[in-house]
């Protein structure tokens, strides 16, 4: 066999390996984003949510209604807005095996296609012990602001010890 | 060297080339809507409009360019809802601004429906960034 067959078989290797665990790979926190687009029309306003966090039926919602999104008018071109769609609904909450989609995935009763992550049953249980005053501080403002608190949140990781809480501290049990 | 010396000369031309024709943007799009219909631009009248409130009806609130973009150009400004920072307009400031039509349309079409409540013509569309180009 010759070296080049081999490095092409080791590269296409590495890039199947690298779709599988983007989705399939059964990661602790949800798979982190992995697209510029998505990181870029979404983020520049808000806290790019991973896909992972909302199922599939909820992104479509979603991405139909972007002229009055929460309020704002997020209206895209349509190549750009069908290009975000299709990430949003490839790596959906209900086709990823990450631990936390799952959790979240779960909790969402059969047919609801909730559009504000902060309203799903297994995200409020989880942050049902922060203390209400917090959510008043102008730096937080809301359970939606992910990363404000959840300082590793952009690499998909919500696990506790990434927790810092402005105003509060560290959320230690 | 002579390869390397025009390799480089290569660059810098290209550079340049891309630098102008990205300077060119903000007047490519105002001729734009010239051409669809609106006439001299003016700085003022873009001005005017920024600063002007205007009721939102569902929060009860006024609104205007400040509102998110803050009252000094040169500063940053904060996303009214979600307090992301967002960077200076003025482009004394931040090279970036201006410099991308698509961009610009983006969020002149948005915002326009955000703060008025409606699109903005062409001509008030381009008052906006004549009043912006002097930042």
């Amino acid at each position: 066999m010759n070296t080049k067959l081999i490095s092409k078989m080791v590269m296409s290797g590495a890039l199947l390996m690298m779709a599988i665990s983007a989705n399939a790979g059964g990661g602790s926190g949800v798979a982190p984003v992995n697209n510029t687009l998505y990181a870029e029309e979404c983020g520049t306003c808000h806290f790019a949510y991973q896909p992972g966090l909302l199922p599939e039926r909820s992104w479509r919602k979603l991405m139909a209604g972007l002229d009055d999104h929460f309020d704002e008018n997020a209206e895209l071109d349509e190549v750009d807005r069908l290009k975000l769609e299709n990430y949003l609904v490839t790596y959906a909450g209900d086709h990823s095996n990450y631990k936390r989609s799952k959790k979240l995935m779960r909790s969402i009763r059969n047919g609801d296609a909730p559009l504000r992550i902060t309203m799903i049953p297994y995200l409020k249980k989880e942050h049902r012990e922060v203390p209400k005053d917090v959510l008043k501080n102008e730096k937080i403002r809301s359970l939606s602001n992910c990363d404000v608190c959840h300082r590793t949140a952009q690499k998909g990781d919500f696990e506790e010890r990434g927790i810092d809480i402005p105003g509060y501290g560290k959320w230690e049990d | 060297m002579k390869k390397l010396v025009l390799m480089l000369s290569t660059v810098v031309l290209s550079l340049a080339i891309n630098m102008q024709a990205q300077a060119g943007n903000v007047e490519t799009l105002q001729s734009e809507y010239q051409a669809a219909g609106a006439g001299n631009f003016s700085a003022s009248n873009g001005e005017k409009m920024w600063v002007k409130n205007n009721l939102d009806k569902k929060s009860g609130k006024q609104r205007n360019c400040q509102t998110c973009h803050g009252k000094v150009l040169t500063q940053s400004g904060k996303h009214a809802r979600t307090g992301k920072v967002i960077e200076p307009l003025a482009r004394s400031v931040n090279s970036e601004r201006l410099t991308d039509i698509k961009f610009m349309k983006k969020w002149l079409k948005r915002n326009c429906k955000w703060t008025i409540g409606r699109e903005c013509s062409a001509q008030e569309k381009g008052d906006f960034l004549e009043y912006l180009k002097g930042q």
